[in-house]
């Protein structure tokens, strides 16, 4: 199966790790990468800030950089939901609403492509560790997706994996959140890493790396021995 | 400006909630308390999203025809003897209780727990005109004896004080001498309100639903106080939001079980009350003289606007109690007597953006509100919308943030231009940058770096490593 990439501007630029297992992994389970390079971002910073004008202009730019694909396949439930939002926010121009609805239908964030599309379960993944996932807000609420993580981790040969306290409240990441309302998000992410560190796991596993730099960024800062992977690197651990 | 609270800026507010840990436990533990109830509530019920789905739909169904439902329930209440006063502004409805009020000569009234008229500054209003007020639900109670502390919370209003502040303020105040076991606090706020009840000439509600058919006024509460103010006092007046109407008690039905679920993860609370109008020939209690308020006070101007479905709420606070922001920086914080997802929502609507523009900002977008909904408001896309609004219609973002998202635009619209900046990227950040981390960020990435570690952009990026594999490949 031909499968395109899209690999998301953190991915591209600060996680260049993440889409190279992401690449083995598809391979290992038959697919055939396709990474168009045209490709951009997704559009969420301006969307989100309510620069909907400005938006449109990346969703119609990626809509016509994917419009080949099969399947478009990206490391994040965030910016997966992203593209999922683009039969709204072009609601009012009938042509391209149709063809971000295209676009919208066969748009998957990794591990659900993983478990729904391909069935797998397992990925012959090895990693001896104690671990704890992140349930990400849009990856969970927006996109939906709670069981693929959890079904794809549990088969994750030497991985035990502890529940995570309080996990349906948000990390403090939320895009310019972070940075705009940065007392309010120091909170929330500190309570977060308090939690991460009751469960005494070694490794914080998550599929959105913006959640992933928010946790990991703070954990850093507080000089807390705890290593982040993205759920990616995790499926594609192998045995050394 | 009533539903404003104090005259400090968002800052300066969200900061004095971050340093108040004694509201902040208190928020924690009920947030907790409350998340577990409103799941096994759900879970007793069964099928929840079709109860959601179907709660909507009566929402926006009433919406869609609210003059239709408004005249038929005016026309019931007249036909049982009350009295209707549409009320456009707060100040029209502050002023027919007001004259209700002088009519009757009335000295003392007796309120129970209403957001609609904090949101008009109705106490205040018949305060200034002489009467004496009493609340008496038991949080409003304590805030109302705490020198009119405003509300954190429209379910629980005094949510952000703990028993022991609130035993305190009964000594200080009211010359309470016991300890502060929840049991004995509301033992001595009943003995307190209870000559209050029969010395009450007007009992004064809120409305948690309206019943169209019936004209009949719908009232929720845990202590019974409700049923006390509506049969004591000789005269009753209802106050109203214009949009808390049902058609029929089928659908009231519906949504007494939704709203006591999703408040309190109760099935129902203790009382349920539907009240028709004053006593009837035969009737054993109830007012001699009803008279309901409803008020508009901008929310016609929602009507028909992307912002349509914040009129659905039903006041269940459910968003507010899953909220990650409210969870932290309490209700105070909002600058309204409305907190919370959905206060960020609706405050500005009903006040304007000069007073709340901060409001649709303070969230972080994760949905947890949208999802807790019992009638699928979509809080979060709402918020969204709001700054669609300050950003495209009202122009009141800064320039500096304007420019930066046209360059986005045009950046993602534009991929030889995207590549350029995130090919510099690594170059210009590696001044900062130590062992693939950055410690202090330059311009807006500082509001990153003073409480986060940012990543190094790694040298090589992932399309130039998949474009060497390729062509090592071939």
């Amino acid at each position: 199966m031909k499968v395109s990439l899209f690999i998301t501007c953190l991915g591209d630029v600060f996680y260049p790790g993440v889409g190279k297992d992401m690449v083995e992994l598809l391979e290992r389970h038959g697919c055939e990468i396709d990474f168009p390079e045209n490709q951009t971002c997704c559009g969420q910073p301006a969307y989100n800030s309510g620069y909907h004008k400005d938006t449109k202009k990346a969703a119609k730019h990626m809509i016509n950089t994917f419009e080949h694909a099969n399947a478009v396949v990206t490391p994040s439930g965030s910016c997966a939901a992203m593209l999922k939002e683009y039969p709204q926010l072009l609601e009012d121009e009938p042509k391209w609403k149709e063809k971000a609805e295209a676009l919208a239908e066969k748009t998957y964030e990794l591990t659900q492509f993983l478990y729904r599309v391909l069935h797998v379960t397992n990925t012959g993944a090895f990693l001896e560790a104690k671990a704890t996932y992140h349930t990400s807000c849009h990856m969970t609420r927006l996109l939906g997706e709670k069981e693929a993580p959890f079904q794809l981790l549990s088969n994750v040969k030497g991985l035990q994996l502890k529940d995570l306290p309080n996990k349906q409240n948000c990390c403090g990441f939320g895009g310019t959140f972070a940075v705009k309302m940065t007392s309010i998000s120091e909170q929330m992410v500190d309570e977060k890493v308090n939690h991460v560190e009751e469960t005494e796991a070694d490794i914080l596993i998550g599929a959105d790396s913006g959640c992933l730099m928010n946790i990991g960024g703070r954990m850093n800062r507080k000089n807390k021995p705890i290593k982040v992977m993205h759920i990616a690197q995790v499926l594609n651990s192998r045995e050394a | 400006m009533p539903m404003k609270i104090g005259e400090r800026s968002f800052e300066s507010r969200v900061n004095k909630g971050l340093d108040d840990s004694y509201m902040r436990e208190t928020v924690r533990e009920a947030q907790g308390r409350l998340h577990t109830n409103k799941a096994k509530a759900e879970e007793d019920l069964g099928q929840w999203e079709e109860w959601r789905t179907l709660s909507e739909e009566i929402r926006s169904h009433t919406l869609e025809n609210l003059d239709f439902y408004l005249e038929q329930l005016s026309e019931n209440v007249v036909k049982n003897g009350g009295h209707v006063f549409f009320a456009q502004t707060a100040e029209e409805a502050n002023e027919y209780v007001k004259e209700v009020a002088a009519k009757k000569e009335a000295n003392k009234i007796i309120k129970s727990k209403s957001m609609v008229t904090e949101e008009i500054s109705m106490n205040d209003a018949l305060e200034r005109a002489g009467c004496e007020v009493i609340e008496s639900d038991l949080g409003e109670y304590i805030l109302q004896i705490d020198d009119h502390d405003p509300p954190s919370h429209i379910v629980a209003p005094a949510l952000h004080k703990n028993k022991e502040q609130i035993r305190e303020t009964f000594e200080r105040l009211k010359g309470y001498d016991k300890t502060s076991k929840p049991e004995e606090l509301t033992q001595f706020a009943r003995e307190q309100l209870r000559q209050e009840f029969l010395e009450a000439d007007i009992g004064i509600t809120g409305c948690n639903f309206a019943v169209a058919e019936s004209g009949s006024v719908a009232l929720v509460t845990n202590e019974g106080n409700a049923r006390l103010a509506t049969t004591i006092p000789k005269t009753q007046i209802s106050v109203m939001g214009m949009e808390r109407i049902v058609p029929t008690w089928e659908e009231l039905d519906v949504l007494v079980s939704m709203l006591c679920r999703s408040a309190v993860g109760q099935k129902l609370t203790s009382y349920v009350t539907g009240l028709s109008g004053p006593r009837e020939e035969g009737d054993l209690d109830g007012p001699e003289e009803f008279h309901l308020v409803i008020v508009d006070n901008g929310r016609s101007n929602i009507l028909g606007t992307a912002f349509q479905s914040a009129l659905h709420c039903i006041r269940c606070a459910a968003c507010i109690n899953v909220c990650p922001i409210y969870r932290h920086v309490g209700g105070h914080s909002y600058g309204s007597i409305y907190p919370g997802p959905i206060g960020a929502v609706l405050s500005p609507l009903l006040e304007g953006y000069e007073d709340h523009k901060d409001l649709p900002y303070a969230s972080s977008l994760c949905a947890a509100c949208t999802d807790a909904c019992p009638v699928k408001i979509p809080l979060h896309e709402l918020l969204i919308e709001h700054r669609k609004v300050i950003a495209e219609k009202e122009k009141k973002t800064s320039i500096g943030e304007r420019y930066a998202m046209k360059g986005f635009g045009l950046a993602a619209s534009s991929p030889g231009l995207f590549q350029m900046a995130a090919k510099t990227a690594p170059y210009m950040l590696s001044p900062f940058s130590k062992d693939g981390f950055i410690e202090k960020g330059p311009g807006p990435l500082s509001g990153w770096t003073d409480v986060r570690s940012f990543p190094a952009p790694e040298k090589e990026r992932f399309r130039d490593w998949f474009k060497n594999r390729k062509k090592e490949d071939s």
